[in-house]
């Protein structure tokens, strides 16, 4: 609408033709110019970010360049479709990438849609698989039965990763918080960074009265799913809500997606929030937790797989849905995570995608698969657990 | 006109020949070529009033099977909780928010855009009149996620400074009182709103101004009226519904905002009386956060809010074509 305005006014069509048209000219010359100037000045931003970007994946490409030898592409082809949650897309990429260079005859488009949807396309049968931040509910796990010619769809665990808590907060390097303290602070009942409780926890650090600026999630995430669940499994008289993907408390602030809480950590002095430990680089501070070890844990790759290794199987049978233990007793095992899932049909795969699911979903679950995850600041499903999926996916059909 | 006085004055040598063309005429409608249009313009007007009424009755049916879950009033109700058990939402935040919202950015941006237009055709230069009028055009050619990214990343940690001094000098209002979180809210959200319609108000509204006649302001000057008077008595009047209608198809694009407001605005579900704090959320927004991880129950909720979405739209576009036409007689479409 817009550029048939514009051309209008240039045309003009009212009296005075012709100063109008020198003018129309000069303009026009203008414009292109200062186009010219946008123009080169976005490639070379362009080629500035390609050239970063280029950096960081030739350490990560080269160092696993040698990992192609555990993809087994048999005789998979053609093209696999899968979409579902946004917090294991990194990785998702990452593996990616690996199968692609060794198996050139598959091409696998993993759409981050997020989990809700992801798992709607998967029962309307428009995918191979779905990815999700939390097991199939039953509700969900019947209307799956449909793609899967009547046989169960199950889940796999895949991918781990620690729920960061970020912090702005000047002068204060290091923080401990526990799950009553953090279910009070993003309750609106702790208001000051100076609080007592808060004190109690970190007996050397120099608090500031700064008010405490709690950030959630607007859109509805698997992360704020597994954060409350977390505050309500060990705080439970100080988190009344219920679960769920959608925020509960009143009060607060909210932002869109993890990035934009990490935005907002970054911008707002004396804010708090919670993300996938990927978005807190960039000189973010996090939380370490009081858990019920001696000492507090700090949020990593390592210390999250150690929790999740103490979760237990909940699913029946080859469907692998883990119940976490958000109150381990391990020294350095980090309580606050995020297992995210493949869900596939255990029987009833579609023939033409069947070889090319197995084919990338053994690679994933395969030693050189995991140790990939780290790189991406993901935690690797503990072995105990990768070995059931392991021989799950060799059964599927 | 002309062919009534012609037809009066044509003298009917004989009535049968004239009638037998007449038939002829009507016959020739029913040639093939002509039905085969006929036909077809007509088959695409069917299928289009199809297609929507398709559209309609589906979007109907979803958001009837949704509001038939809700546990609470789904206008009145506070929350929005499409997966629990059992579901409550109401869309009473969204409505307000997305009404402010608009209000603020209609508020701040229509004086604005209709003095860029005045400048632009009656008082600036030619030659700056025409970069102005192309530098508004490529506001209008920016995405709305760029927008969004913008008002996140440099407009809102911007805004402590503005939001220190309303709350300073206004806070006992109540409507620019700051509690001192960060900047997200309705009057952050408003403001950039407000810059995304300018272009759209401006372009249409100068438009208008440059189709005043001449004569009305040559006569204006005549009777020694002063630029601005000339402006006031004639150039306005002309222009006023074609800058109403200027500005309801900006409301259009500020209700309708979504990528923008969902990457600023701090949503929250209950309504604050200040335009400061976080508080209500709009539609769109709403729609756009919530749609990803939506159950099934939750995308027949959020179709929902979007039918209140585009009743509240039908309703300000009527309002605005019931304010054109009372006008019209100041227009000078008729003079």
């Amino acid at each position: 609408m817009t550029p048939t305005l514009a051309r209008r006014h240039l045309d003009g069509g009212s009296w005075k033709e012709l100063p109008k048209v020198k003018l129309q000219r000069k303009n026009r010359l203008r414009a292109l110019s200062l186009g010219a100037v946008a123009v080169s000045g976005a490639l070379a931003l362009t080629a500035c970010g390609s050239d970063d970007t280029g950096k960081s994946n030739g350490g990560g490409s080269s160092a696993s360049a040698s990992n192609n030898s555990a993809i087994k592409c048999d005789d998979a082809k053609g093209q696999l479709q899968a979409s579902g949650s946004s917090a294991q897309k990194n990785a998702i990429d990452a593996w990616v990438a690996q199968f692609k260079a060794a198996c050139s005859s598959v091409q696998i488009n993993y759409n981050p849609t997020g989990s809700g949807a992801g798992i709607t396309a998967f029962t309307q049968g428009q995918t191979a698989f779905a990815g999700s931040d939390s097991p199939l509910k039953p509700e969900e796990a019947t209307a799956a039965k449909k793609a899967c010619g009547g046989n169960a769809a199950i889940d796999l665990p895949m991918v781990g990763g620690p729920i960061a808590i970020g912090y702005n907060l000047d002068g204060v390097d290091n923080l401990t918080l526990d799950a009553s303290t953090l279910a009070k602070i993003f309750d609106g009942k702790i208001t000051t960074w100076n609080d007592k409780a808060i004190a109690k926890l970190n007996p050397d650090a120099k608090l500031p009265s700064t008010k405490i600026q709690a950030f959630h999630r607007s859109d509805e995430s698997g992360t704020t799913d597994n954060f409350t669940k977390y505050l309500k499994a060990v705080a439970p008289s100080d988190w009344k809500y219920s679960g769920g993907k959608a925020w509960q408390a009143k009060g607060g602030q909210s932002a869109q997606g993890s990035s934009g809480l990490a935005q907002q950590v970054k911008q707002v002095p004396g804010a708090i929030s919670y993300f996938e430990l990927s978005y807190a680089a960039d000189g973010i501070n996090t939380v370490d937790l009081k858990t019920d070890a001696a000492t507090p844990v700090k949020a990593t790759v390592e210390n999250a797989t150690k929790a999740i290794a103490t979760a237990k199987v909940a699913g029946t049978g080859n469907d692998l849905a883990l119940s976490l233990n958000y109150k381990p007793t391990e020294e350095g095992a980090y309580p606050l995570t995020l297992v995210t899932y493949e869900i596939v049909c255990e029987k009833g795969n579609k023939a033409d995608t069947l070889a090319a699911t197995k084919s990338f979903l053994t690679y994933i679950a395969s030693e050189d698969g995991q140790k990939l995850l780290t790189d991406a600041k993901y935690a690797p499903i503990p072995d105990e657990i990768i070995t059931k999926v392991r021989s799950t996916i060799s059964s599927l059909s | 006109m002309d062919i009534s006085t012609q037809n009066a004055e044509a003298p009917p040598p004989t009535p049968q020949p004239s009638a037998a063309v007449l038939k002829s005429a009507s016959r020739g409608a029913t040639r093939p070529g002509d039905r085969i249009f006929l036909g077809l313009s007509r088959g695409s007007g069917i299928f289009l009033l199809a297609i929507m009424a398709a559209i309609a009755a589906f979007l109907t049916y979803r958001a009837a099977l949704a509001i038939s879950k809700d546990h609470g009033n789904f206008l009145t109700t506070f929350e929005w909780n499409t997966s629990l058990e059992p579901a409550t939402f109401g869309i009473a935040v969204l409505a307000f928010g997305t009404v402010v919202s608009a209000l603020i950015a209609m508020v701040l941006a229509v004086p604005v855009a209709v003095g860029i237009a005045l400048f632009i055709t009656h008082y600036a230069p030619r030659r700056l009149g025409g970069t102005i009028a192309y530098v508004i055009d490529l506001l209008a050619a920016v995405p709305s996620i760029v927008y969004g990214l913008w008002g996140a990343l440099v407009l809102v940690p911007h805004m402590d400074g503005l939001f220190g001094w309303l709350d300073h000098y206004f806070g006992w209002t109540g409507i620019f009182e700051w509690q001192g979180g960060a900047p997200r809210s309705m009057l952050t959200v408003g403001i950039l709103l407000a810059i995304m319609i300018l272009p759209i108000i401006t372009n249409v509204s100068r438009e208008v101004f440059r189709q005043v006649p001449q004569m009305h302001e040559e006569a204006a000057l005549a009777l020694g009226a002063t630029r601005w008077e000339v402006i006031r008595m004639s150039v306005l009047p002309f222009g006023r519904s074609g800058v109403i209608s200027a500005s309801m198809l900006g409301l259009g694009r500020a209700l309708g905002e979504t990528m923008a407001v969902a990457t600023v605005l701090s949503p929250t579900f209950d309504i604050n009386a200040s335009l400061l704090d976080p508080g209500g959320g709009t539609f769109a927004q709403n729609i756009a956060s919530k749609f990803s991880e939506a159950t099934p129950l939750g995308q027949d909720a959020l179709i929902a809010s979007g039918l209140v979405l585009f009743v509240i739209t039908l309703l300000v576009n009527g309002a605005a074509r019931v304010i054109i036409n009372r006008r019209k007689e100041y227009s000078g479409a008729n003079a």
